[in-house]
């Protein structure tokens, strides 16, 4: 993985010297809040309902061992012994005091972390495939321009100050994890016939209240043009994108309003107007990146396993588990492990700092020293020996992060909710949690396949619903909070919106509202077929007569 | 409002005319874009020095025709959460022009360094902050990540400088 070097430390080192005089001169009340708002947020510091939030950067969702263990440290010393992993692929702590957050700042800085641009209307954390640079269908690992683009956009002076937040994410394999269709920028890794990689580049996608899908606006951007590229995007944006209305304010508005053929040809001025060789990649830059990324020292396995078979034999629990978490790894004799931070009845994300330090030395011991945090706020280890698998879960069963849930119904994405954010209308981990403890039994969630249920507790969707294969968005009707529930979303390669059912649910019906559209679904379904190919086959209908016939 | 240049408060030698006032006989002046583009044929017979302000829903395309004929441009920041005079900074210098560039309007001292960056080389701030404030702001980091940017004296570039021969864009003079 990426280490910094001379100029990466010192650039995080005068940033958190910068944040530190910052704080100062606020609480020195030199800067009003309104005034220092915008300077802390771009250093990932929020105010939320009880206490600040402090959201932490994890650079397209990899991390090491070393970085997890300071993460619990800072769990444990600064919150409340506890963080919660995001959709993000960050981490954020709930139960910050303003005071010590330059400290925090400074013990991120100690092991190549930090908080920029984890907020604010900037250009926000790059996010990326978790599988990336082992998944067996990736074409090449997504990261080294990742990393450029995490450089390139951090503290850019023309883009600190845009309409409103702009994400990027990134995908090098034909099956996106990272969910790029749905990001204000979507970059998508193709090979042409001679073997070289240029960038599908897909803009105004989002979800939040006006969900969008996004649009090509180029099919092949050669590598090296992918940062002016940006920069002409950027610019458009920056321009002409709304600011009477922060509703309104993102990219996808700009593309929709202008229409993608009018945004396209002002994008394409915009680039053909300045010199690309201003900010071209530099191939040396890329090639020295791409070297941290290189593959890790594999040993040469046989694909056939016989330990693991053998301890999935005497072990059915391990077996469920190895079936539902496990994926294929590019190289023979190695897997990918995939942690469910998704407990019975637990919240989603959550990992306190023991747990942090547990993963830590499986990835130390077993993983090449390396994490990974998914957008579904589960942890990957993303390079184990199959015969190692069964040690993994036993240090994963003793510190209760064995559920053997991934991709199933248990493995649910949730926001915060009104528990903690001050945008939320409606809390979204207690109904999590209630459904989680419904399909507490695996068995029942292996019934049902593979479900994308997602939990977002305002229209904002940082639970991303609008993208669930079932999505619940929690709201506020004079003062009670209800959810709707919508169908059919998806993030993948063939990303769609989902589609509201009808009335919304009290938070204690919404368990056996799914349960009646899992049901319906098995009744419905052909042999093998997926939840979300059951409803695009036969559109929601028979979902919303099972739903609301009875009542 | 004091005048930051070249990082020390000086006097300003710039007068700003509204769109109605007379036009003196001479001297350094500043007028709106609308007043430049209507009153050009005045204008262009001016024996003193010109400048223009810019709104910043303004274009720069369409001041291309005056570009050489002013020796300063003032863009304006009408909050300091909005940063589109920020892209008509860098719009401008990319596009050649190595005239005065002010900033003036809503101004924090912690983005002084950016605007720096994208090209401004004068700023008209606020008092109610520390002077100090003002010109130690401009100089928190001394690493930038990103090409083709304008620098201050003991700046660097990060790509340039981790590999030799990989020389910066352009060397970029203020105009101050």
């Amino acid at each position: 993985m990426y280490r910094y070097d001379e100029f990466d430390h010192k650039f995080v080192a005068e940033r958190t010297a910068q944040f530190r005089d910052q704080a100062a001169r606020r609480l020195s009340g030199e800067i009003t809040e309104d005034e220092f708002r915008p300077l802390r947020l771009m250093n990932g510091l929020y105010l939320q309902l009880h206490a600040y939030m402090l959201r932490v950067a994890i650079p397209y969702g990899t991390l090491s061992g070393k970085q997890m263990r300071q993460l619990a440290y800072i769990a444990d010393k600064y919150d409340r012994g506890y963080g919660h992993f995001t959709t993000r692929q960050n981490i954020q702590y709930n139960w910050i005091k303003l005071e010590d957050t330059a400290d925090i700042l400074q013990a991120l800085a100690d092991v190549e972390m930090h908080a920029i641009q984890t907020s604010g209307n900037c250009i926000r954390n790059v996010t990326t495939d978790h599988w990336a640079g082992a998944a067996a269908d990736e074409l090449a690992d997504p990261r080294p321009i990742a990393e450029l683009i995490r450089q390139w956009s951090s503290l850019h002076p023309e883009f600190s100050f845009l309409p409103r937040k702009f994400k990027v994410a990134i995908t090098g394999a034909p099956h996106d994890r990272a969910a790029v269709k749905v990001h204000d920028i979507g970059l998508r890794m193709h090979k042409n016939d001679a073997g070289a990689i240029g960038w599908e580049v897909m803009v105004g996608g989002g979800q939040g209240r006006t969900p969008m899908i996004a649009v090509t606006v180029r099919d092949f951007l050669p590598e090296k043009e992918v940062i002016p590229y940006l920069e002409a995007i950027m610019r458009v944006y920056n321009l002409f994108g709304r600011r009477d209305n922060k509703y309104k304010a993102r990219i996808k508005i700009l593309v929709h309003e202008l229409g993608a053929e009018k945004f396209k040809s002002e994008v394409e001025a915009e680039y053909a107007r300045h010199p690309a060789q201003s900010t071209e990649v530099d191939e040396r830059e890329l090639a020295r990146i791409s070297a941290y990324f290189k593959a890790p020292a594999y040993e040469k396995l046989s694909r056939f396993a016989p330990h693991f078979e053998e301890a999935k034999r005497a072990n059915p629990e391990f077996a469920r588990w190895a079936k539902n978490n496990l994926a294929a790894h590019l190289v023979d004799g190695y897997t990918i492990v995939n942690i469910s931070l998704k407990p019975e009845g637990g919240i989603p994300g959550d990992a306190t700092g023991e747990q942090m330090r547990v993963m830590s030395t499986l990835a130390e011991l077993y993983s090449f020293d390396e994490l990974r945090v998914s957008h579904a706020q589960n942890i990957v280890l993303a390079h184990v020996k199959l015969e190692d698998a069964f040690a993994v879960w036993e240090a994963l069963v003793a510190s209760d992060m064995a559920a053997a849930n991934y991709g199933l119904i248990g493995d649910i994405i949730a926001c915060p909710g009104l528990d903690y954010c001050a945008l939320a209308t409606a809390r979204s981990i207690p109904v999590a949690q209630a459904i989680s403890r419904k399909f507490a039994n695996v068995a029942t969630q292996e019934h049902y396949g593979a479900v994308k249920l997602n939990i977002s507790g305002c229209i904002n969707a940082c639970g991303h619903h609008h993208v669930g294969h079932i999505g619940i968005l929690g709201l506020d009707k004079k003062g009670e909070e209800f959810y709707q529930i919508t169908l059919g979303g998806s993030s993948s390669e063939n990303a769609s919106i989902g589609t509201i059912l009808g009335p919304g649910f009290a938070a204690h019906e919404v368990p056996d509202a799914i349960e009646t559209i899992l049901n319906t679904y098995v009744k419905l379904r052909t042999s093998g077929e997926e939840f979300l190919h059951t409803y695009r086959r036969l559109g929601p209908a028979p979902f919303k007569e099972a739903l609301y016939a009875a009542a | 409002m004091p005048l930051l240049k070249n990082n020390a408060f000086v006097s300003d030698e710039w007068t700003t005319l509204d769109d109605e006032a007379v036009l003196p006989e001479g001297g350094k002046i500043i007028v709106s874009f609308t007043r430049l583009a209507k009153d050009w044929d005045t204008l262009a017979k001016f024996p003193g020095v010109l400048g223009v302000k810019l709104a910043n829903t303004d274009k720069i395309d369409s001041l291309a025709p005056y570009l050489s004929q002013v020796a300063i441009i003032v863009l304006a920041f009408p909050a300091f959460t909005d940063g589109r005079a920020y892209s008509l900074a860098r719009g401008l210098r990319l596009d050649g022009y190595r005239g005065e560039l002010r900033a003036e309007g809503n101004l924090l001292p912690d983005q002084l360094q950016y605007m720096h960056q994208v090209g401004f080389d004068s700023f008209i701030v606020n008092d109610r902050f520390p002077l100090q404030s003002w010109q130690a702001a401009s100089h928190q980091m001394s690493l930038a990540y990103q090409r083709g940017l304008f620098r201050v004296a003991g700046e660097g570039e990060v790509w340039s400088q981790r590999h030799q021969g990989f020389a910066p864009w352009e060397e970029q003079p203020h105009a101050g």
